[in-house]
């Protein structure tokens, strides 16, 4: 089929058409390896200079914050992390899906609807930082808990940039669930809340898993949130109204420094970070797939 | 066999048919809470706006909407707010990064969904979301120790031979707005490939296939078929991608310097207003006119994104009514109907 049938009569500028095809193609070839650049390059720096500092110390110690001597690992910024994204999922997954669920079970085509969903847009649209901003002069600087900085107003912030992600994501899967489960269902008598509950969400469920790692995912990453709401600092914590560190707000720190001590550990935190990014999206994947099979 | 493994669990008892008082109720009340739900995201975003209005007032009032916006002064120490270095930052940034973001994004969606073979497709789409998995401060990271050292010399090639063009000559600063603007290209890459892939996918094969058997070579088809049947949507996508640039903080910072003079080339310091914001929240702590300067521009960087966003979903959506595409899930990467393929229950 590819094999053009056209070279006898529909060619009188000769092969000139074919070379502007071969060209084109290779131009398109090119640039797609260009994209792909980055990746790489980005990928083997990561490890080049990032393996360099990984040890079973890097993970077991916190930043000492001494300018001398041993930096520190950066055991506070993983936990800090793994917390501020556990409490922004506790928040996000629930509402989005939430309200996923009213758009699609309730709302459907209707004026409140659409206006709900434009506004969901919107919140895709706006720049984390704004959220962050947002959160601080809301939150923090009236020490809202009694302290300023603390790792629940980091979440908060990080729930807020996850909700449109994870609403629309669950829009669209649950859209898919058929409407003749809805209907037998239904027609058995059963409310619609149970419906929802036993029917709806079982069928939608590996789908709004997925979405909701890929929320997560996004969520990880994010620094200019955290940094006006959970802020930097050196230890551990498990309390949410604390100052709390996270694995983005550590890198930015360490690159301000301009140490190389400073900057392998920066590198060594980028590595885990995107590690840490990349398993929830082969996850989602997976999860997917998995579903797929059964 | 797939309607067996949905049904219900347990006995029909469990399904609750028995319609108990309670039961009528629970049905009212759980959609009111799904309601409220979803009035919630309102209220947040009209909160969200009036709270950043009220809060940047102080500031805008003493320069004005239109001083304060486009006052060409940013200077810390006097008190003085004009946010017009840190816009004009973020618009050339921004310019730089759909420039050379944009068409290799394109080829890549064109390659993806025409030329590659298919069981390269896969791959391929999965490699160019891999771009978008970085994170904003790693992009940052490798760009102060790895892109700014490798690019200095080039960068000061170029000036000096290409001096002739506008903005272009005169030393090259380590950070500089080029490389910003090529970060963000980076950054934007994976956004507008994606929603431009989708697009390119909804073209008819009818098209195709008749443009084929007409004669058309493979990029005929593409340049005369394919491009003007998706154009709506692909600039649709540059818009989308333009609104992540604007609003791209964290990787901006590490590279642009930080300078609140408008550089005079591309190769110049500079400043955006994300990373103003970013930068200077801590300092601003104790000067009220400070930070209400800095939610100031916040608020201007707010209403930007939300003009870019609003125009690029009104042409995707008005290129696409009938084709019935949504930006949001493809700049979202979820990987639409593929939870459900083979379960029996796509249709």
């Amino acid at each position: 089929m590819s094999t053009t049938p056209s070279s006898v009569a529909l060619e009188p500028t000769g092969g000139r058409r074919r070379q502007t095809d071969r060209v084109m193609r290779v131009v398109l070839l090119v640039l797609t390896l260009v994209a792909l650049v980055p990746l790489v390059l980005v990928i083997v720096k990561l490890l080049g200079s990032g393996l360099k500092a990984l040890s079973w110390k890097f993970f077991t110690t916190d930043p000492t914050g001494s300018f001398l001597g041993d930096p520190g690992g950066i055991k506070s910024a993983i936990l800090g992390t793994l917390e501020i994204i556990a409490v922004a999922s506790a928040f996000s997954i629930p509402i989005g899906i939430g309200v996923a669920l009213y758009l699609v079970e309730y709302g459907k085509a209707g004026r409140f609807a659409s206006v709900v969903r434009y506004f969901v847009d919107v919140l895709t649209g706006v720049p984390s930082i704004v959220f962050g901003l947002f959160v601080y002069a809301a939150l923090v600087v009236s020490k809202v808990g009694g302290s300023g900085f603390a790792g629940w107003k980091g979440a908060l912030a990080v729930a807020l940039l996850m909700l449109p992600v994870v609403t629309r994501s669950a829009e669209v899967v649950l859209l898919l669930v058929p409407d003749d489960l809805r209907e037998a269902a239904l027609a058995l008598g059963a409310p619609r809340w149970k419906v929802v509950w036993r029917v709806v969400l079982p069928t939608a469920k590996p789908g709004l898993i997925t979405g909701s790692l890929l929320a997560i995912a996004r969520g990880a990453g994010e620094t200019a949130p955290l940094l006006f709401t959970a802020a930097i600092v050196q230890g551990t914590t498990y309390n949410l109204n604390a100052r709390m560190n996270s694995l983005p707000a550590q890198i930015f720190a360490d690159v301000g420094q301009a140490q190389d001590r400073l900057v392998t550990r920066a590198w060594g935190a980028a590595l885990t970070l995107v590690t840490m990014i990349l398993i929830l999206n082969i996850v989602a994947r997976l999860y997917s797939r998995r579903s797929r099979l059964s | 066999m797939e309607a067996g493994a949905l049904a219900p669990r347990g006995d029909s008892g469990a399904l609750g048919l028995r319609g108990t008082s309670r039961g009528r109720l629970a049905d009212p009340a759980f959609r009111w809470l799904l309601t409220i739900l979803a009035a919630l995201i309102l209220a947040l975003i009209v909160f969200f706006f009036v709270f950043l209005i009220n809060k940047a007032t102080p500031a805008i009032s003493k320069f004005g909407v239109f001083g304060f916006t486009f006052g060409n002064d940013w200077d810390v120490s006097r008190n003085v707010f004009g946010a017009w270095p840190l816009l004009a930052g973020t618009i050339i940034t921004s310019t730089v990064a759909l420039v050379i973001g944009v068409p290799i994004a394109i080829a890549t969606a064109l390659y993806v969904s025409e030329l590659c073979p298919v069981r390269l497709r896969a791959p391929l789409t999965m490699l160019l979301e891999l771009l978008a998995a970085v994170p904003s401060v790693v992009y940052g990271l490798w760009g102060v120790f790895f892109l700014i050292p490798k690019l200095r010399a080039p960068s000061q090639w170029f000036a000096d031979t290409f001096s002739f063009l506008p903005f272009v000559g005169g030393p090259v600063a380590g950070p500089n707005y080029f490389i910003a603007g090529l970060i963000l290209a980076i950054m934007i890459l994976p956004i507008v490939s994606a929603i431009s892939r989708e697009v390119i996918s909804t073209v008819p094969a009818e098209i195709k296939e008749g443009s084929l058997a007409l004669g058309a070579t493979r990029w005929e088809m593409i340049r005369m078929a394919v491009l003007p049947y998706s154009r709506a949507g692909i600039v649709g996508a540059t818009m989308l991608g333009l609104g992540r640039a604007v609003g791209e903080t964290i990787a901006v910072t590490l590279v642009i310097g930080n300078s609140p003079k408008i550089g005079k080339q591309l190769f110049d310091q500079g400043y955006t207003l994300a990373a103003v914001i970013a930068n200077e929240f801590g300092e601003a702590a104790n000067n009220k006119l400070h930070s209400a300067a800095l939610i100031a521009a916040g608020l201007v960087l707010f209403v930007l994104t939300l003009l870019i966003n609003g125009i690029a979903r009104y042409i995707v959506m008005r290129g696409d009514r009938l084709r019935n595409i949504s930006p949001t899930e493809a700049e979202i990467g979820m990987p639409t109907a593929a939870p459900l393929m083979g379960t029996g229950l796509t249709k």
